[in-house]
């Protein structure tokens, strides 16, 4: 089986076979960045833009990070100083990143389904790095990389994700690649931050963290945003901590070697302790680590798909 | 003018008609309905294989002018809806102004007059500027001659008022028009409210945000008497209140629009800005019970609620697109697809929905080929596809939800008050 999109939108889209493509292909760059070079030539001459409507710096850097280790030019577009500020529109500013013979371009937007727009109105490969409350593809792919690399493998294993599954990119595209693969996936979360059907997508759902806690193998924590201008109801910061923020002592009843997750930037004291963020089992960092891997294979993968769809 | 309309099946439900039929028309009016009619004629049509109905009345349409000439023109969409069969068309007064006093209703009149290719009726706003915080001056818009009134596009909040104005509406005679939302439940949602909603990363427009608003303007025609007619009718739960409201004896009508029997919220899917529509496409179930609500006369009326939009306005992100899609084009074309070729309707069934219904429903003498009557109609080569693309489409919009759709059905000629006004 060969990769053929010419863009990574969401794990939705994808079957198991290529969400395992693509985790094949990030072992294999993995090694790349161990080397005191810290470069291979794969898409040399090739230029990625970052194309980013939303501040970010983790996802940002890895990316540039990522498409630099493998030779690729980068350039880097923040929105708020960008002729986006003047009302130019987003198929605009893909088109004429396109006129400039950009390769890729790598987007974050607040809107869900900017991506999925963009890459329909372009030629070159577009890679969604995160899409309102739609998908982030890559970050559950370096989450589900993670957990593969410390577990041996997804299939059967219990993953809990605990948070604001809701509004959250980061939960709908672990659910996806997780179910595919074969996992048991359980959202903990308070009743309004879980959304409608999401039971529908084989995930289980409960609002009980210890009794979640205890059978998962690794329990992925998904920061809790409190700044918001919803209607919604939310939850209060405290009383959330104390129900569903991950401590030492609620890890206790969890299995000894629960792998703990998140995606980053971690408020400390609010859906996690300092603790736990920095304890024996915190993978946090090498879930950043394994960015680079993942990224660096979704570039390499979209890029090459193109090249074959142009014959070249 | 005389026309000779020969061989056509003709499908009347007022005068309880459906069979082979010559159609006469002189001086504009209807002047026989017969079998093989032998008199001469300045144009005589061959109709052999083809349906005869009334015109259309199309009793949700949103013309845009004044104000948004960019989006659609009362001489662009009168053109569209010729190309429909549609021969009459009440005019929503979300415009800019707003139809909310005699002089803004005035000045759209000025323009129906110049520009206007078939019949357009005036609706009035319940509220001044549709604000929904003092009335319109409702009794000086039915002197100006408005059909009815509304505040489409948004609903009355206060419950207080909205039962003045129904009361107002009464004394006039006036029909109200209900955009049935309550904003305070459908907030910022794009789509239905559901698993679709869930995937899509989008906040969800509940069928309860409709009914809810549904049951209380039910519950105010009631107390005031007025007669009540629920716009856009998309979910299941509205229709089973509207048919408990008509068993109770409560004046109160109802529509749906085409794309509320064909589509779901899986058109969504692929964030197409032309499935986004306010009400939302909604589940399979609730086609399901559109379906039959249309079959069990609950729902009374098939109107399109054509509400043209720039490409700028929507080919952009999904959540700031605007809400809206063209439909006089399709409406006929998509009622015979889904519901005469399903067999979930019949002809005359059809016609009653998009014809005599709602011309009843208004109070218009039209909607029938009645003796007597001006010479509205519409024939149809029902077993022809076409497949809908924005190159075909002559509305100056071209925001359908049926883009690349094979459509049975096309018009092969309109009628309007005794003038052909579209040819094939």
């Amino acid at each position: 089986m060969l990769w053929t999109k010419k863009d990574l939108l969401g794990l939705e889209y994808l079957t198991a076979e290529e969400i395992n493509i693509i985790l094949d292909t990030a072992e294999s760059f993995k090694e790349v960045s161990t080397r005191e070079i810290k470069k291979v030539p794969a898409l040399r001459g090739k230029t990625a833009v970052n194309l980013f409507y939303e501040p970010s710096t983790r996802t940002r850097v890895s990316f540039e990070v990522a498409a630099k280790r493998l030779s690729a030019d980068v350039i880097n577009i923040a929105a708020e100083t960008s002729s986006v500020r003047k009302g130019e529109t987003l198929i605009d500013t893909g088109k004429n990143i396109q006129a400039l013979k950009a390769d890729i371009i790598i987007m974050r937007h607040s809107c869900s389904g900017a991506a999925n727009m963009l890459a329909r109105s372009l030629d070159i490969s577009v890679v969604n790095a995160g899409d309102g409350w739609h998908e982030h593809p890559t970050q559950a792919l370096l989450d589900i990389f993670t957990l593969k690399e410390k577990l041996g493998k997804i299939e059967g294993l219990n993953v809990a994700i605990v948070g604001d599954i809701a509004h959250s990119r980061v939960a709908r595209s672990n659910i996806w690649g997780l179910t595919k693969l074969g996992a048991k996936v359980t959202l903990c979360a308070p009743e309004m931050l879980l959304p409608p059907g999401i039971a529908l997508t084989g995930a289980k759902t409960s609002s009980d963290l210890e009794a979640v806690l205890k059978n998962a193998d690794a329990v992925n924590v998904l920061r809790m945003q409190f700044e918001r201008d919803e209607n919604a109801a939310f939850p209060e910061q405290l009383d959330y901590f104390k129900k569903f923020g991950i401590t030492e002592e609620k890890l206790e009843k969890a299995k000894k070697n629960i792998l703990v997750m998140h995606p980053g930037p971690i408020n400390r004291g609010i859906e996690m302790s300092s603790g736990v963020a920095d304890g024996r089992n915190s993978v946090i960092l090498d879930q950043v680590t394994n960015g680079i891997a993942v990224r660096m294979a979704v570039l390499f993968l979209v890029s090459q798909a193109r090249e074959t769809k142009q014959g070249i | 003018m005389s026309i000779l309309i020969k061989n056509g099946r003709v499908i009347d439900p007022a005068n309880k008609l459906d069979g082979v039929l010559d159609v006469f028309i002189q001086d504009n009016k209807i002047s026989r309905v017969a079998q093989k009619i032998q008199v001469s004629a300045e144009t005589i049509i061959d109709a052999k294989n083809k349906i005869v109905i009334p015109g259309i009345v199309d009793m949700h349409v949103h013309l845009r002018e004044p104000g948004r000439e960019d989006k659609e023109t009362v001489s662009s969409a009168t053109t569209a809806a010729a190309k429909g069969g549609i021969t009459t068309v009440l005019a929503m007064p979300n415009t800019q102004p707003a139809m909310d006093s005699s002089k803004n209703v005035e000045l759209l009149q000025s323009i129906i007059n110049k520009d206007a290719k078939i019949n357009v009726q005036i609706c009035g706003t319940l509220s001044r500027g549709r604000l929904g915080q003092e009335l319109s001056e409702i009794i000086s818009l039915k002197k100006a001659g408005v059909r009815a009134l509304s505040d489409d596009g948004s609903s009355l909040d206060n419950d207080l008022l909205m039962l003045e104005a129904l009361k107002q509406a009464r004394s006039a005679g006036l029909l109200a028009i209900c955009h049935c939302e309550d904003k305070s439940l459908s907030g910022k949602g794009v789509i239905n409210l559901g698993f679709n909603s869930t995937r899509l990363g989008l906040r969800g427009i509940s069928n309860a945000s409709e009914y809810k608003r549904v049951q209380r303007d039910v519950e105010l025609s009631r107390q005031s008497g007025c007669p009540v007619h629920i716009a856009h009718v998309s979910c299941r739960e509205s229709v089973e209140i509207i048919a408990q409201a008509k068993q109770k004896g409560y004046p109160i009508t109802s529509e749906t629009a085409p794309h509320y029997f064909a589509l779901t919220e899986d058109e969504l899917l692929g964030y197409d800005s032309n499935m986004k529509m306010n009400p939302p496409l909604r589940s399979k179930e609730d086609l399901t019970v559109i379906i039959r609500g249309l079959k069990d006369g609950i729902i009374d009326v098939i109107a399109s609620d054509h509400a043209p939009h720039t490409e700028n306005e929507k080919d952009i992100e999904f959540e700031r697109a605007e809400f809206g899609v063209v439909g006089l084009e399709t409406e006929l074309s998509v009622s015979i697809t889904e519901l005469i070729d399903k067999g979930f309707l019949n002809w005359p069934e059809l016609v009653k929905k998009l014809c005599l219904n709602p011309a009843r429903i208004l109070g218009l003498n039209r909607g029938s080929l009645t003796v007597g009557d001006l010479a509205d109609l519409a024939i149809i080569s029902d077993q022809s596809s076409w497949v809908v693309e924005k190159a075909g489409l002559v509305s100056k919009s071209r925001n359908s939800a049926f883009l690349g759709r094979s459509l049975k059905g096309l018009v092969d000629y309109t009628i309007c008050n005794g003038t052909i006004v579209y040819q094939r």
